[in-house]
Formats: structure tokens, C-alpha cells, sequence
């Protein structure tokens, strides 16, 4: 007969100060790991987003970059007509010619200035993207004017709607702000192509094409296709491919974050069952009189088993709530392929925390396993004798 | 107060194994502190090289991707205090495949004579220097490169070009060490401008700068960098250490990362002392009353109850230390192929310092409200407790 969980749940509220201390130390382990999960998740969903499968990107041969990348009108007028291409209600094909580069707005992390993706695009390319506007209106071709994504506006005081910037040859006036749900075009900032590309002295070579495929077996065959015609010499990428490759921006600190986590867990590992010992040591004549009543030494294991799932399960708990204000909060990680920073937002979802909660759950049977043993193992007699 | 040393000692030795999981979990904890205040301490406190502490960067103002004209080598190299500059060209390009990602290393193009005299501290055979200024198509590999894909003096290595229009057909005639180099591979420059059509031969990506003083350092920065002020493109020139560290803010904000998790890895440390102590306290409320009417006076109690957590915490951090000092090692060879700042990462007398300084605060800190509640429990109060 298993002995009621109760009985464990009033052991650790009697010994509130211990249980307290105890879980708040895991529960700064997994707060730690929590954090980790939720940054790269944010980061995930950021990328996710933007790639929509049906979408094809046109680089250069072996180019991985749109920033590295090289494309030109001449090759864009060939691409432009091959089969498989979604087309526009007026019959003109959903294919945007654009050119990708970097500017340096200061932001709150770095006043020196962090590296933003200015996209140059034709009205039609912005639309192939679905972006809401939400604040003012698109560019104008033709115009130095600039739409930037929403979390622009958040991260760079300078970036807000009406006022200047000055980068290329000049000021661009920003006239509205977009919102790609999740994605990473909410920390890129898009104007006219034409401008953009005179500004930045290439006015013959752009960087890419976005294509819009019908469906997922033509944009395999227009892919194939593609990458085949000699006359181009390109890679063509589905954009959730492109995108997805841009996860490692998360590396560095997702290592370091695990790194930290796992020499934690063993911490806090050790101060569990330096808690459960001294539980066990502290009820010794408990264990006897339980055994006396009739229950076994695996419920007598089980129990304090349990009772150690459960201190760390509090530790979890705390850990979740630690880490809640988290949510949501914006920040950004830069990336070599792009060399420009991704805002993204912190997710702390249920997934996330129920890795959380599991891993607790791990912390506290490391803990509890031994000393749950020990206690199994008492003799009765000498339990009831001990102080 | 020595007096009573071998007191606490004991106290320590009674519980066996309690003390020693606390040793165990607060010297996991300070390994790990040590380890990221050595990460802290490199980056941000790190000693220049002789040879960096004379070297500066000047690069395009708005962002690293973006040239900055030849023009500008010579107007640098009239600054007073300039005593030589060298372009760098940022090549990137691909190896082999780029999916793997060892492939990924830097490659720059310089001009092999200025690059000599500015890389101060690199160290290679003289015929080796000789064959990379002779030979146009000539690479050099920094020796950790070298062993990590094994490369040899005569082998080719091919690289095809994303940035620039050309793929490099290199050998290897030189492998050399410089303290501030890892993981890179130099070519001359001139292969690539000769390679090019003649609009894109305006290559500089950075230019180095080696001043004749480290006092003159800031001067020149600012003397460059005023001198282009209002031209077309401004520059920024900060020193090569500053230089670096720019790229690893464009990380992530690793500062605020490192803080943080040193905050929490601190409290954890300060919850596990402090409950091993309350344990420990409460199960000796009577021993205390036994001491009191031995005439031990309150501050003696406190005194040998704070003393034997120090002494724990003491015993932790040695411990800890000595395996930090192993594991920061190896975390700087890990983390070197991102963060090449922390390529000799170690346990420094300071770092060490800092980690003991924190251990010994936890000791006291934790052990303060514990060891005054026993000692001011009155004798009578102390004697009756029951445990």
C-alpha cells in the first residue's frame, strides 16, 4: 500500500524554510534554462514565419547571403518568365527584383550602433510579403521615403514614423511601419529599389529575386529549372530554407546558456538530496512507525521519492513564474549570414515550460533517489532508536 | 577567535556527509562562477598584446560591409604618429561547403610587405615570409586552422566567391602563430584585384593601422576619423581591441547574459550555504545552551557558527577553482571559433580572487541569520528545546 501523498506535502510545508530554500535553488537552475529555451523559441518563431515555402530566393551560384549576393536586371528579365510563377490578377508575375544592404542605427543595447537589413523592393514585392501597415502608409516609388518593420520602431529611438534618416546619400523620411506577425521582417527596413540601389552606388546589381511558385511541385520544378538554365548560374533557396539557416545566430548563446544550465543542474542536484538526507535523517522514527504499521520499504522508497519530485516540482513552479515577466520582452541577436540584427521576442510558452517542469522533475530524482534508498533500508528497530 | 577554529572544523566533521554534498554543490557552483568571470574578465578587462595595444582599425562608419576607398590608405598614412597601413579585404566566399561548419574561417585579403611590419608578434620562417610576398597566388594559415584542416605547406585551397565574382585558386606557403589571430587564412590582395573587372578593384573592406605609441592610439583614431567626417563615406577608427569586442556585442548583449547568470549562480550558492548552515544550526540549539553555560559569550557562539560556514564555503571554492581552472581551458578552445577573444581562457590570479571573494561573502552572508537566532535563543529557552 503506497503511503498518501499528503503525508509528503505536510512534511514540506513543516519544513517551509528548508523546502523554500531548497526549490528556490533549482528553481534558479531551470529559470536559467528556461530562459535559454525561451530566447531560442522566439527566435525560431521569427524565422519560421518569414519563410514561406512557396516563396523562392534567387541568389548568386553558392550564395547564402541576399547582403553577398549578386543579381542583375538582365538576369532578372530571364527569370522572370519561366513557368510556374504566380501571377498578379493583371497577369504580370509575382517576381520581385530587390536589393539587400546593412545601415548602422544606434539602439538601446548598443549606442555605438547595430546593424540594420534596408531592403530595396518594388510595391509589388513588399505585397507578395502579406504585410499589414499598420502606422501611416508604404514608401512611394521613386521617393526617399522608407517603411520600417514594427520592432524598428521599438529598439531604435531614432526609427520612429515622420522622423529622418540619414544613411546612403542622404535623408529618407520613414512614412510607415509594417508588420510582419512574427517574422523577421519586423527588424528590416524596406524602401524603392531604384532609390535604394542608386543611394548605394550599384545601380546594375541588385542582390536577388523572390518568386512566388503556384504551388510546392511547381516551386520544386521551378527550383530544378532554375539552378539548371545556364545562362543564370544561381542557387535558388525555398525562403523557410534560407531563413531556417539563420538559427544560428541563437549558437553562441544557446551554448552558453545549456553549458551554464547542465553545471547548475548538478549544483542544485546536490543540494536536494542534502535536504532529503537530512528529511530522512530528521524522521527516522517516523520511517519505524510507518514500517510498524505495516508499509513496506518500497512505499516507504517511493515516498520519499515522491516527496523529492515533489520539492523540486515547487522549484519548477517558481522557475516558471521567474521567468514569466521574460515574455514577450524584445530583444535581438546578430548573424554572420546577414550581418544585421534579428529582434525577436522572448517566448515563454507551454511547451517551454513543460521542458521546464520535466527537467525539474530530473533535478529532484537525482536528488532524492539516494536518500529515498536510505531510508527504505533502516532496520526498524534501529529507526525507532535513533534520536 | 583562532581559538575556536578547530571547533568549527569539527562541527564541520560531525556530519560527514552533509558537508561534503554542500562542499560538492557550492564547488560546482564557483566552478562555474570562476569560469564566467574569467569570460567576463577577458573580454572586458582583457590585456592588449604588445602588438594590439599598437594597432588600430578604421572602417566604413555605417557598417563593416561596405568598402571604403583605396584613397583613403594613403591620407591615413600621412596622419603623424601612423607609422604604417594595410588594407584588409574581407573576402568570405566558400570552402569546400559551407553547411559544415568547420569550412567557416576568415579569409583577407592584405598586401603581404605593409602586413608584415604591422603584424608585430606573428611568427613564421623567414623563406616562408619571402614566398608569400613573391608568390601572387601564395596564402598564409594561421597554425590552429592549419591543424584543424590539416592543411600543409603546398596544398591548394580553392574558394569560391559570394562578395566577389571570382573563385581564388590558393597554396600554401606559409603557416604562421600570432597571438591575435586564430582561425584565418591571408591572401594577397592583388590575385583579387588583378581577377576583377576593373569597376569592382576598389576592395578595402578595413584598413589596419600600427601607430609608433600606444599613447598615440586615441589621438590618431580621432585624427582619422574627423579627417572624414564629412566626406563620403565617414569613417570610425577605434583600436583593434575595441574592434573585436564590437563583434561580440553584435552577438547578442553577452554582457548583460553574463551578469545575469553570475547573479543567479551567486544565489543559488548563497541558498545552498545558508540552508546547510540552518540545518546544522537547528539541530545544535542545545549544544548552544550547553556552551552559553560553559560562559561562551553570544558573539564567540556566532563567531563559531559563522566560522565554520566560511571554512565550508572556503573548502567549496578551492575545490571549484581548481576545476574551473581546468574547464575554462577547454570552454576558451570552444568558444574561440566564435569569440576569438576567448581563445587562452584561464584561471587568472584575479578571476580567482574575485570567485574566493564571492565564496567567503556567501559563507558569511548565508550563515548570519542562522548562527544570531541560535546565539541569542536564551540559555534556559536553548537547553529545553527539543530538536
Amino acid at each position: 500500500m503506497a503511503i498518501p501523498i499528503s503525508y509528503n506535502v505536510r512534511n514540506l510545508v513543516v519544513r517551509k524554510t528548508t523546502t523554500l530554500m531548497t526549490a528556490a535553488g533549482i528553481a534558479m537552475t531551470v529559470a536559467v534554462l528556461l530562459a535559454v529555451l525561451g530566447l531560442v523559441s522566439g527566435l525560431r518563431t521569427a524565422f519560421a514565419e518569414t519563410g514561406d515555402p512557396l516563396r523562392l530566393l534567387v541568389l548568386r551560384k553558392g550564395g547564402n547571403a541576399e547582403l553577398t549576393s549578386l543579381f542583375t536586371q538582365e538576369q532578372f528579365q530571364i527569370v522572370k518568365v519561366f513557368p510556374g510563377i504566380a501571377t498578379w490578377p493583371d497577369g504580370s508575375p509575382k517576381a520581385s527584383l530587390e536589393v539587400v544592404t546593412i545601415i548602422n542605427l544606434p539602439n538601446v543595447d548598443n549606442p555605438e550602433g547595430a546593424n540594420v537589413t534596408l531592403r530595396g523592393v518594388s510595391l509589388r514585392g513588399a505585397e507578395m510579403r502579406k504585410l499589414k501597415i499598420i502606422n501611416g502608409r508604404w514608401f512611394r516609388p521613386g521617393q526617399r521615403e522608407i517603411t520600417v518593420g514594427k520592432s524598428i520602431v521599438k529598439r531604435y529611438p531614432q526609427a520612429q514614423l515622420g522622423k529622418q534618416l540619414k544613411f546612403g546619400k542622404g535623408y529618407w523620411t520613414i512614412v510607415g511601419v509594417m508588420d510582419g506577425g512574427q517574422s523577421a521582417v519586423n527588424s528590416e527596413i524596406f524602401g524603392d529599389a531604384n532609390q535604394v540601389s542608386s543611394d548605394f552606388n550599384r545601380p546594375d546589381t541588385y542582390s536577388s529575386a523572390l518568386l512566388q511558385a503556384t504551388d510546392e511541385v511547381t516551386a520544386a520544378a521551378l527550383r530544378k529549372s532554375l539552378e539548371a538554365d545556364r545562362r543564370l548560374n544561381v542557387t535558388v533557396w525555398t525562403e523557410r530554407e534560407y531563413y531556417a539557416a539563420q538559427m544560428v545566430s541563437a549558437g553562441p548563446i544557446s551554448f552558453l546558456g545549456y553549458f551554464v544550465c547542465i553545471i547548475m543542474a548538478v549544483g542544485s542536484s546536490f543540494a536536494a538530496m542534502n535536504t532529503m538526507y537530512a528529511a530522512v535523517a530528521r524522521r527516522s522514527k517516523e520511517i519505524g512507525t510507518l514500517r510498524i504499521l505495516g508499509f513496506t520499504r518500497g512505499s516507504i522508497l517511493l515516498s520519499f521519492f515522491l516527496e523529492s519530485l515533489l520539492l523540486a516540482l515547487v522549484g519548477g513552479i517558481l522557475a516558471c513564474i521567474i521567468v514569466l515577466p521574460l515574455n514577450n520582452v524584445t530583444t535581438g541577436l546578430g548573424n554572420f549570414i546577414t550581418f544585421s540584427e534579428t529582434s525577436f521576442n522572448f517566448r515563454i510558452g507551454p511547451v517551454v515550460m513543460i521542458i521546464g517542469l520535466l527537467f525539474s522533475l530530473i533535478l529532484g530524482a537525482l536528488g532524492g533517489l539516494l536518500p529515498a534508498r536510505q531510508a527504505a533500508q533502516k532496520e526498524i528497530l534501529t529507526a525507532l532508536r535513533e534520536a | 577567535m583562532f581559538r575556536y577554529f578547530s571547533l568549527a572544523v569539527k562541527n564541520i566533521s560531525r556530519n560527514k556527509r552533509r558537508s561534503t554534498l554542500t562542499i560538492l554543490s557550492m564547488a560546482v557552483s564557483l566552478c562555474l562562477l570562476g569560469v564566467l568571470i574569467a569570460m567576463y574578465h577577458a573580454l572586458y578587462f582583457g590585456e592588449e598584446t604588445p602588438g594590439q595595444a599598437l594597432r588600430l582599425i578604421t572602417r566604413h562608419k555605417v557598417s563593416l560591409g561596405q568598402a571604403i576607398p583605396y584613397a583613403y590608405e594613403d591620407k591615413i598614412r600621412r596622419v603623424p604618429g601612423v607609422r604604417e597601413v594595410s588594407a584588409w579585404n574581407w573576402f568570405g566566399g566558400t570552402y569546400k561547403d559551407n553547411r559544415e561548419a568547420k569550412n567557416f574561417f576568415a579569409r583577407l585579403g592584405v598586401e603581404p610587405k605593409q602586413f608584415f611590419t604591422i603584424r608585430t608578434q606573428l611568427i613564421m620562417p623567414d623563406d616562408q615570409r619571402r614566398a608569400f610576398v613573391t608568390d601572387k597566388t601564395g596564402c598564409i594559415i594561421s597554425s590552429d586552422l592549419a591543424k584543424k584542416l590539416n592543411f600543409k605547406i603546398g596544398d591548394r585551397i580553392t574558394l569560391l566567391g559570394d562578395i566577389y565574382p571570382v573563385n581564388l585558386e590558393l597554396k600554401v606557403v606559409g603557416i604562421f602563430d600570432d597571438p591575435d589571430v586564430s582561425d584565418t587564412l591571408f591572401f594577397n590582395a592583388d590575385y583579387l584585384r588583378d581577377a576583377l573587372p576593373l569597376a569592382r578593384r576598389n576592395l578595402n573592406s578595413t584598413i589596419a593601422i600600427l601607430a609608433d605609441s600606444p599613447d598615440n592610439v586615441p589621438r590618431i583614431a580621432r585624427a582619422i576619423d574627423d579627417m572624414f567626417a564629412e566626406a563620403s563615406p565617414p569613417t570610425k577608427t577605434e583600436s583593434e581591441a575595441q574592434f573585436a569586442l564590437s563583434f561580440v556585442s553584435f552577438i547578442g548583449n553577452i554582457k548583460l547574459f553574463l551578469i545575469s547568470i553570475c547573479a543567479a549562480v551567486t544565489f543559488t550558492i548563497l541558498l545552498v550555504s545558508g540552508n546547510t548552515m540552518a540545518m546544522a544550526v537547528r539541530e545544535r540549539i542545545r549544544e548552544v545552551g550547553v556552551l552559553k553555560t560553559l560562559g561562551f559569550t553570544t558573539e564567540k557562539i556566532l563567531g563559531i557558527i559563522v566560522g565554520e560556514a566560511i571554512t565550508i564555503a572556503f573548502v567549496g571554492g578551492i575545490v571549484g577553482l581548481v576545476f574551473a581552472a581546468l574547464l575554462s581551458v577547454a570552454v576558451g578552445k570552444i568558444a574561440a571559433t566564435v569569440v576569438p577573444q576567448l581563445h587562452n581562457l584561464s584561471m587568472t590570479p584575479i578571476t580567482a580572487g574575485i570567485a574566493m571573494g564571492v565564496a567567503v561573502a556567501v559563507g558569511l552572508i548565508s550563515s548570519l541569520l542562522p548562527a544570531w537566532n541560535a546565539a541569542r535563543t536564551n540559555i534556559l529557552d536553548s537547553l529545553r528545546y527539543a530538536g
